[in-house]
C-alpha cells in the first residue's frame, strides 16, 4: 500500500520536474513547481515527518512560489521560442548530467542500503511537532537563532537590492 | 516494502534534473526554480536517512534548509529584479562580464 | 645595570642621529659627543675604584639570549681590570676624538652621518671591549667591520675611498673566517662560549694541547684581521682614505687594537697553548713590525707614514702576546692608543692647514702651527720611545719579555725596528715641520675644538707610560694580571713575571737604537749630509720595492684576485646568467605567463560554463572512485 502511494508521488514529482525544466513559458514552470513541492511533502508524510510536510506546504508552495510568480509577472517575461530557451552546452552538458545520474544511481542500488525503514515510537510519531519544536528551542537554539538572524539580513538586503535610490528613482519616473 | 533506496534514488532523479535545468536553461527564473528544486531532492534525503537513523536531527536539518532555501530565493529574486532593471535581460547567457 | 647603559646610549644616539636629527647638522654632532661623553662619565668611577684595588673581583652580568638543546648563548658583560682599561681607552680617547671632529669635520655635507656612524662604531667597540662570551664579541667584532666600512668609505663618492672600505671589510672577513672556526672549536673542546667558564675548564687540563693550538691559531686569524698582521695587513694603508678622525679613532686607539684585546681577554687559551702555536704569533708579530716599518720608510704620504707606524706597532704587540707578555702588549696598546691617537689628530690639523698629505708639500710649518706642531713633535718622542716618554716604557717592557723569554731573533728584530721607526719618526718631524718652506697658501693653526684634544692626549702621551714605572706598586702589570678567569696562582706567576720585566740591558740597548735612529734621520733628512736621493739611487730596485709595499698588494690583485678569484667569478657568471636568469628565473616567469594566457580562454564569464565544469568535475572523480 505505501508503495504504490510511493511510486505514484515519485512518478508524479519526476514528471514535473522535468516539466518544470523543460516547458518554455516560465509560468508553466512555475505551475509544474508547486505540483512537484506538493508530491515532495506528500513523501515526507511517508517519511513519518507530518511537520516537515507542513513546513514545505506553507513555505515552499504558500511564500516561496508566491515570489517565483511575482518576480515573472514583475519582470513580464513571455514565452520563449522553441530553441532560445535552451543553453548553448546544452548538449554536452545533458549528456554529463546523464551519465552523472547512471553512475550515482548504479552506485546507490549497488549499495544495498536495503534494510527495512525504522520504526519510530508511536509518541514521536503523534507528536512529531511537539518533538521537533522542543528539540529546535532546546538543543538546536544556536543554530535556529543564527538562522532567525540570517532571515532578517535576507530580509533587509532584499528591500535594499530592489530599492531605488531616491535621486535617481525620483529622476527617472518625473521631468 | 519501502527501503532507504526508494528515497535515495528518488532523490537522486530529482537533484540531477535540477543540475540539469542549472546548465541547460538560459532563464535566471528557471535556473533559481532547478536550484530550489536541488534543495528540495536534498531535503527528501535528509529526512529519508532521519528517518532511517531514527534520529530527530535530520528533521531539523530539513528545517534549517528550508529556512535557508527561503532566505536564499528572497536575496536571489532580488538581485534578478536588480539585473533585470539595468540590463533589461534574464538570459544568463549575456551576463558575462566577468571576464577577461 | 649601568653597564648595559654603555652599550644602549651609542646605539640610541646613532640611531637618533640616523632617524630624528638627521637634518640638523649641530644637534646630531651634539647628540653623538653626548652619547660618548656620557659613556665616559659611566666608566670612569667604575676605573677609579678599580685602580684602588687592583685584585678586584670581576662582575659579569648576563642574560639567556639563544636557549636551544645543545647550544645556550647568552648575551653578557664581564667588567675586570682589562675590559675596564680599555673602556677607559675607547671612551676617553674617543670622546677627544668626537669633540675634534667637530671642527675637522666642520662644514662636511655628511656631518650627521658622519656622527652616526661614530656612534655605532663606538657601540659596536664598546661591544667588544664588554663580551663576556666569544659569540657576543664575535657579534660586535663583526659590528665594528660594519661601522668601519661606513667610516672608511665615508667619501664613497670618491672610488679609491669605495674600494678601501671594500677592501678593509672583505680582507677582515678572511680572518673572521678564522676566527669563527676556532670559536667552533673551542665550543667543540669545552662546551661554552663563557670566556670565564671556558678558562676554568682549559686550566684544568681537560683540552689536549693540539686543540688548543689549533683553536689558538684560529683565534688568532680574527685579530690577524682586525690587527692587520701580516699577510692581511694591506687593508689597513688604505684604509687611510677615510676622514682623519676616523684613522685616530678606528686604526689608532680602538679596532685596530680590538685584536690586540682579544688576545688578551683569551690570554688563558695563550697561556695553555702549546710553544709552537705561540711561536708562530710572536713571528708573525716580528715580521709586521719589521716590514711596516721598513715600509714607512718608504712613504711620502703623512697619514701613510702614521698608518705604517701603526702596523708595526701593532706588531709588537702581537709579537708581546706571542712571547707571552700579554700584559706588556696590553701596556703598550694603551700607551700607544694616545701617542697614535695624537699624532693622527695632529696630522689631520696639518691636512686641515695645508689641503695635503704630502709631506714633501709642507715644511716649516712650526712657526705658522705651533701647538700642532708641539704636541706632534711630544707624540713622535713617545712613539720612539724616549725616556720618560710613554712610548719607552710600554716599548721597554714589551723588549723585555722578549728578551727574557729567550727569543734573541725577535729581541733584535725589536731593537731594529725601534731604530728604523726613529728613523721615519725623524723623517715625518724635520720635513713636515722644519726644513725650508714648501708648503703653498697661508696654512694657520686649527681651532681650539681641535687643539684642546690634541693638548689633553698630548699630557697622557707623555705620562701615561709611568703607569708602568716599574717602582710603582701596583703598576699596569698587576691590573692586567688580574683578568677575568685567570686563577689566582696564575695571575701570580704573570705578576712575578711584570717585576722581572725592568732591566737596565733592554732599556739602554733600546735608547742607544733609538738615537742612532734619529742621528741618522737628522743626517738624512734634516742637515742633508747625505742626499736621500743618492740613497733611492743607491738602492733603487729596494727603494722601489718598498714605495711599492713589497709588491704584497701587486702579488694579491695579480695572482688572488685576477688568477684565482676572477676565474670563479667567471664561472659562477656562466652559472648565474645561463642557469639562474635564463633557466630558472625568466624560465619560470615564461612558463607561468603562457600557462596563464591559454587558462584566460576559459574564463568565459558565463555562469554555466563554470556550473558544467564543476558538475563533469563531479562526474569524473565519480568514474575514477567507481573504477578503482
Amino acid at each position: 500500500m505505501e508503495q504504490i502511494f510511493f511510486y505514484i508521488f515519485a512518478i508524479v514529482a519526476v514528471a514535473s520536474a522535468i516539466a518544470v525544466i523543460s516547458v518554455r513559458n516560465p509560468v508553466h514552470s512555475a505551475m509544474y513547481l508547486i505540483v512537484c513541492f506538493l508530491q515532495v511533502a506528500a513523501i515526507f508524510i511517508l517519511l513519518r515527518s507530518p511537520f516537515l510536510a507542513a513546513v514545505q506546504v506553507f513555505i515552499y508552495v504558500g511564500a516561496v512560489m508566491v515570489l517565483f510568480l511575482f518576480a515573472v509577472m514583475v519582470l513580464d517575461i513571455g514565452k520563449e521560442s522553441f530553441g532560445e530557451h535552451m543553453h548553448s552546452q546544452a548538449i554536452p552538458a545533458g549528456i554529463t548530467v546523464l551519465g552523472l545520474l547512471a553512475v550515482v544511481g548504479w552506485l546507490i542500488s549497488k549499495g544495498k542500503i536495503t534494510v527495512p525503514l525504522g520504526k519510530y515510537t508511536e509518541e514521536v510519531l503523534t507528536k512529531n511537532t511537539e518533538v521537533v519544536g522542543k528539540s529546535l528551542y532546546t538543543q538546536f537554539i544556536f543554530p535556529f537563532e543564527v538562522v532567525s538572524l540570517l532571515l532578517l539580513i535576507a530580509l533587509v538586503g532584499a528591500i535594499v537590492l530592489v530599492m531605488k535610490e531616491k535621486g535617481k528613482g525620483a529622476g527617472s519616473t518625473r521631468p | 516494502m519501502l527501503t532507504l533506496n526508494h528515497f535515495l534514488i528518488l532523490s537522486f532523479i530529482l537533484f540531477s534534473i535540477g543540475v540539469a535545468g542549472v546548465l541547460l536553461r538560459r532563464n535566471i527564473i528557471i535556473v533559481l526554480m532547478s536550484l530550489e528544486l536541488i534543495f528540495n531532492s536534498v531535503n527528501i534525503s535528509l529526512a529519508a536517512f532521519a528517518y532511517y537513523l531514527q534520529s530527530i536531527t535530520g528533521t531539523v536539518f530539513v528545517v534549517f534548509n528550508i529556512t535557508v532555501a527561503a532566505a536564499e530565493v528572497a536575496i536571489g529574486l532580488a538581485i534578478l529584479v536588480a539585473v533585470y532593471r539595468t540590463r533589461k535581460t534574464v538570459y544568463v547567457e549575456e551576463l558575462k562580464d566577468m571576464r577577461y | 645595570m649601568d653597564i648595559w647603559a654603555l652599550l644602549i646610549i651609542p646605539l640610541a644616539a646613532a640611531l637618533i642621529i640616523t632617524f630624528i636629527t638627521r637634518k640638523h647638522a649641530e644637534l646630531s654632532s651634539y647628540v653623538s659627543v653626548g652619547a660618548v661623553i656620557l659613556c665616559f662619565l659611566i666608566v670612569l668611577p667604575y676605573f677609579l675604584t678599580m685602580l684602588g684595588n687592583p685584585h678586584m673581583e670581576h662582575i659579569e652580568q648576563s642574560f639567556l639570549w639563544i636557549d636551544i638543546p645543545g647550544l645556550m648563548v647568552e648575551m653578557g658583560t664581564i667588567i675586570d681590570p682589562l675590559s675596564l682599561i680599555m673602556l677607559f681607552i675607547v671612551t676617553f680617547v674617543g670622546s677627544l676624538i668626537h669633540i675634534y671632529s667637530r671642527g675637522y669635520m666642520h662644514g662636511d655635507k655628511g656631518y650627521a652621518r658622519f656622527f652616526a656612524s661614530l656612534s655605532l662604531f663606538i657601540f659596536s667597540m664598546l661591544g667588544i671591549v664588554l663580551a663576556n662570551n666569544f659569540i657576543m664579541i664575535f657579534v660586535f667584532w663583526e659590528l665594528v667591520g660594519l661601522a668601519s666600512y661606513l667610516l672608511i668609505g665615508f667619501y664613497f663618492e670618491k672610488p679609491s675611498a669605495a674600494d678601501a672600505a671594500k677592501k678593509a671589510f672583505l680582507v677582515n672577513r678572511i680572518g673572521d673566517f678564522g676566527f669563527i672556526l676556532g670559536i667552533f672549536v673551542l665550543y667543540y673542546a669545552t662546551g661554552t662560549f663563557n670566556f670565564v667558564k671556558m678558562a676554568h675548564i682549559i686550566q684544568a687540563g681537560q683540552v689536549d694541547s693540539g686543540t688548543l693550538g689549533l683553536a689558538a691559531l684560529l683565534i688568532f686569524c680574527g685579530a690577524v684581521g682586525k690587527s692587520a698582521q701580516f699577510p692581511l695587513h694591506v687593508w689597513l694603508p688604505d684604509a687611510m682614505e677615510g676622514p682623519t678622525p676616523v684613522s685616530a679613532l678606528i686604526h689608532a686607539a680602538t679596532m685596530v687594537a680590538a685584536g690586540v684585546y682579544m688576545l688578551a681577554r683569551t690570554g688563558f687559551l695563550y697561556a695553555a697553548a702549546p710553544h709552537e702555536a705561540m711561536m708562530v704569533i710572536a713571528y708573525i708579530g716580528g715580521f709586521t713590525a719589521f716590514m711596516a716599518a721598513l715600509l714607512a720608510l718608504g712613504q711620502n704620504d703623512i697619514k701613510k707614514i702614521i698608518a705604517y707606524s701603526t702596523l708595526s706597532s701593532l706588531g709588537y704587540m702581537v709579537m708581546s702576546v706571542g712571547v707571552g707578555g700579554t700584559g706588556a702588549g696590553m701596556f703598550y696598546l694603551m700607551t700607544h692608543a694616545f701617542f697614535k691617537a695624537l699624532l693622527f689628530l695632529g696630522a689631520g690639523s696639518v691636512i686641515h692647514a695645508c689641503h695635503t698629505n704630502n709631506i714633501w708639500e709642507m715644511g716649516k710649518l712650526y712657526p705658522k702651527m705651533k701647538i700642532t706642531g708641539v704636541t706632534f713633535i711630544l707624540g713622535s718622542l713617545a712613539m720612539m720611545g724616549i725616556f720618560p716618554f710613554s712610548g719607552f716604557w710600554s716599548k721597554d717592557e714589551i723588549l723585555a719579555s722578549t728578551f727574557f723569554s729567550g727569543n734573541y731573533p725577535l729581541f733584535a728584530i725589536g731593537i731594529l725596528t725601534a731604530m728604523i721607526t726613529a728613523i721615519f719618526m725623524t723623517k715625518l718631524v724635520t720635513v713636515t715641520f722644519f726644513g725650508e718652506k714648501r708648503y703653498h697658501g697661508h696654512p694657520h693653526e686649527s681651532p681650539f675644538g681641535m687643539t684642546i684634544p690634541l693638548m689633553v692626549l698630548a699630557v697622557f702621551a707623555v705620562f701615561v707610560g709611568l703607569a708602568g714605572f716599574p717602582g710603582l706598586d701596583p703598576n699596569f702589570g698587576t691590573f692586567v694580571a688580574a683578568v677575568a678567569g685567570s686563577t689566582a696562582a696564575h695571575a701570580g706567576e704573570h705578576g712575578a713575571h711584570a717585576e722581572h720585566h725592568f732591566s737596565y740591558f733592554v732599556a739602554i740597548t733600546s735608547t742607544i737604537a733609538v738615537f742612532i735612529g734619529i742621528a741618522i734621520g737628522w743626517t738624512i733628512y734634516s742637515k742633508k749630509s747625505i742626499d736621500n736621493n743618492a740613497i733611492a739611487a743607491r738602492f733603487s730596485g729596494f727603494h722601489k720595492a718598498l714605495q711599492n709595499r713589497l709588491y704584497i698588494d701587486h702579488f694579491y690583485d695579480r695572482v688572488l684576485v685576477a688568477g684565482i678569484y676572477n676565474n670563479i667569478a667567471r664561472v659562477f657568471n656562466f652559472i648565474e646568467v645561463n642557469i639562474i636568469i635564463h633557466f630558472a628565473i625568466n624560465g619560470i616567469a615564461y612558463t607561468t605567463r603562457q600557462i596563464g594566457k591559454g587558462l584566460r580562454l576559459t574564463i568565459s564569464g558565463q555562469l554555466q560554463h563554470y556550473a558544467f565544469a564543476m558538475v563533469g568535475g563531479v562526474l569524473v572523480l565519480m568514474v575514477i572512485y567507481v573504477l578503482l
